[in-house]
């Protein structure tokens, strides 16, 4: 064993991280029945949304239900989301490392490759609300010109990205010296993955701070915007999480802990009482002081001069975060996984709702010159969205595949090398 | 069959498998690309209009003489091209000393809206949509909410118990739709706000911003007959904007810079707009902004605009 240990650590990198990206490819492309037809399907569907997108580009952006009165949509609902789902793959690292839970440092790669997979989504629907996606390289900055630090936009542009990078880096780094059979030096990610608790925080709050500074919308115009981003970030990452470490359980080989799960639940549980309690703190002052700042709450949550829209939305949003609230403190969330699944997929949808629909198109209606202009998404709007949904489900997929293979030692520098060199 | 490795161990020990395996890859890996190219093809005939020049053209303020004058007879040759019409496009500079400030008399203005019209003519804008960077409110008389009046009305005006409100781009001194732009495609010049339709990547920040819905978007590519083009055309002003930018009103740069008056202003029969240069202690407007009660729209924000309105 410590042979060939020394063997492979003679492999220098020119050959053994070619040979690692091969691998990436062949695990994301090998697997049994249900790979293949969960990959096809999750392929299909991405296609209708490229389909769709290509007209959206050629045709103009009149192809969405979106006006000058409600100038962003559902894109934007679902980059708001996806922003507050990557920040909360978090609540993986920091018990792992800043807590020294050793199950948890086990599996928190999982959360890591949620981060990679729910950041290129919101870039991706960040692309696909644009009216001018080949201007895209004015965005980055030494090439275009980027109003920085001017622009809220600016600044999510390079903590997003940032996050991005710091990611594939741990992932990658760490991926690939345990397929080298080697031990990770910690001056190689320890430091990265400090900074990136941060900047986890950091995505999140400078995406609310693109809507709260904006002084004529009064709906956003709230101090606890980040906060309320933060709390619900800490529901939907964990809540995607807990989903996805019993799948890995059911269909791969890496062993799955009780801990994380349990971790997992604690942190729901606190964060999605904290979230409804920012939610109420932001009712009350609305609707207490009335006026012109309480009009779009109203509308959204009551109807306005007819107008009620939103109405049913933001109320599916409500009644399915209590309920999962509810269920989740509930002793039986502990114990039986199909009851948790369905509190965690409620919170999951309540929140995509309420931090979605529920927050960026009220912020346009009524519009600052007292119009009501309603807006409900185009089919081409779906088709788009559940195309870049099942795009980053693709991802998240594969990276889940490569990592654990290579966790679990299935994929491994030292296996392969041993084979080449018999055929050789 | 749950274990999702059972296939690969199998297809490790027999040699044939692979082949067929790998076989199927392709295959699939075929039709994927395929389906992609499918999928993307709208795409095709869109680049085929898409210049390599526009796709490269710097940020405006990048650029040198020599480079706005090629871009402009581009510009020029797209619109033959495109719209069938000979127009003349050149990119006047502001005034040294010169900044202006329109103010409206609402105790004159009487809702016939034939300031939205002129703007509709002498901008541009998509006949489809019959857009406009002018709306006429009318207003509830004895109430300055914006809630309570409508810019849907169809009447005769001026109807009794009511006012009108134009409401147009306000040229705001401390401009939140600049702050927010993330590609400085839209800034303040001395004698107003503009914005760079090249340089616009469409992301609407700036539409969220602005408190007065002065922004439009263009949802789709204008449509405009080619006799009712207006010819005499300006680079950040009333050219033929393409498909996926914002514009707003731009106090008609290409007349008044060369000292002419707005369309809006030439076309009110009721002399309720007063446009001119507030650094002029001899101007109409500045006689206005030292002898009437102006206001501007939401002051509290801190906009700070150069639209003031007033009543007798």
């Amino acid at each position: 064993m410590a042979d060939e240990k020394e063997k492979t650590g003679k492999v220098p990198h020119y050959l053994s991280y070619p040979r690692f990206l091969w691998r990436a490819l062949v695990e994301s492309t090998e697997g049994n029945r249900w790979f293949y037809v969960w990959m096809t399907f999750l392929t299909a569907l991405a296609l209708v949304g490229a389909n769709a997108w290509a007209h959206q580009v050629a045709d103009g952006m009149i192809l969405t239900h979106m006006t000058d009165h409600v100038s962003w949509g559902l894109y934007i609902a679902n980059f708001t989301f996806l922003v507050g789902v990557a920040a909360g793959g978090v609540m993986m690292v920091i018990p792992a490392y800043l807590y020294d839970d050793r199950e948890m440092h086990d599996v928190v790669i999982i959360g890591e490759i949620l981060a990679i997979a729910a950041l290129i989504m919101a870039l991706l629907f960040v692309v696909a609300d644009l009216g001018r996606p080949d201007r895209f390289w004015h965005l980055i900055p030494g090439l275009g010109e980027f109003n920085f630090p001017m622009s809220m936009l600016s600044w999510d542009v390079i903590v997003l990205n940032g996050y991005l990078l710091l990611n594939l880096h741990i992932v990658g780094y760490l991926l690939y010296k345990r397929y080298r059979g080697e031990k990770p030096d910690t001056r190689w990610y320890i430091p990265f993955v400090f900074l990136s608790i941060a900047w986890a925080i950091s995505i999140h709050t400078v995406t609310a701070f693109l809507y709260s500074g904006i002084g004529g919308r009064y709906f956003w115009n709230t101090a606890i915007l980040a906060p309320r981003f933060i709390a619900s970030a800490f529901v939907t990452g964990p809540v995607f999480i807990i989903v996805s470490l019993q799948l890995v359980k059911r269909f791969t080989k890496l062993p799955i802990p009780e801990g994380p799960i349990q971790t997992l639940i604690s942190v729901v549980k606190v964060s999605i009482l904290v979230n409804l309690f920012l939610l109420g703190a932001e009712l009350f002052t609305e609707f207490y002081t009335g006026g012109s700042h309480a009009k779009s709450a109203t509308y959204l949550f009551f109807g306005y001069d007819g107008h009620t829209g939103l109405v049913p939305w933001i109320w599916t949003a409500i009644i399915l975060t209590l309920i999962s609230a509810v269920m989740f403190l509930h002793p039986l969330a502990r114990k039986n996984f199909a009851f948790l699944n369905a509190a965690c997929i409620l919170a999951f949808a309540g929140l995509w709702i309420e931090k979605g629909m529920g927050l960026i198109i009220p912020g346009f209606i009524p519009s600052p010159l007292g119009e009501i202009v309603e807006y409900s998404p185009s089919l081409v709007e779906w088709q788009v969205t559940v195309g870049v949904w099942a795009f980053g489900l693709m991802i998240y997929t594969v990276a889940l595949k490569i990592a654990i293979r290579i966790i679990t030692g299935e994929s491994n520098l030292h296996a392969e090398l041993g084979t080449t060199d018999g055929e050789a | 069959m749950t274990d999702p490795t059972d296939d690969t161990t199998t297809v490790e020990a027999n040699d044939g498998g692979i082949d067929r395996r790998t076989a199927m890859k392709a295959l699939g890996a075929t039709l994927g690309a395929a389906a992609f190219a499918r999928a993307m093809a709208p795409l095709r005939s869109w680049s085929a209009d898409q210049s390599m020049d526009e796709f490269l053209q710097q940020h405006y303020k990048r650029l040198s003489d020599e480079d706005m004058e090629r871009i402009l007879r581009r510009l020029e040759q797209e619109t033959y091209d495109e719209y069938g019409a000979q127009v003349h496009i050149d990119d006047p500079q502001p005034i040294p000393g010169v900044q202006f400030g329109y103010a409206l008399n609402l105790s004159v203005c009487n809702g016939c809206r034939k300031c939205v019209e002129a703007c509709h003519i002498e901008n541009n804008h998509d006949r489809s949509t019959n857009n406009s960077y002018i709306r006429v409110f009318e207003m509830e008389q004895g109430s300055m909410d914006f809630e309570k009046g409508t810019a849907d009305y169809d009447h005769t005006v001026p109807a009794p118990g009511k006012y009108y409100m134009p409401v147009q781009c306000l040229q705001c001194d401390n401009p939140p739709c600049v702050d927010v732009c993330p590609v400085e495609a839209t800034w303040k010049e001395e004698d107003g706000v503009v914005v760079d339709y090249n340089w616009c990547i469409g992301c609407r920040y700036c539409q969220a911003a602005c408190p007065y819905h002065a922004r439009r978007f263009n949802w789709k590519k204008p449509e405009i007959p080619t006799g009712e083009v207006n010819p005499v055309q300006a680079y950040l002003a009333n050219r033929i904007r393409p498909a996926g930018v914002v514009e707003k009103c731009h106090f008609c740069l290409h007349k008044t810079r060369k000292g002419g008056a707005p369309a809006c202003q030439q076309a009110c029969p009721t002399g309720a707009r007063v446009f001119g240069n507030m650094l002029d202690p001899d101007s109409d407007i500045r006689w206005v902004l030292e002898n009437k009660r102006v206001y501007v729209l939401k002051e509290d924000l801190g906009t700070r605009p150069r639209f003031f309105y007033f009543f007798d």
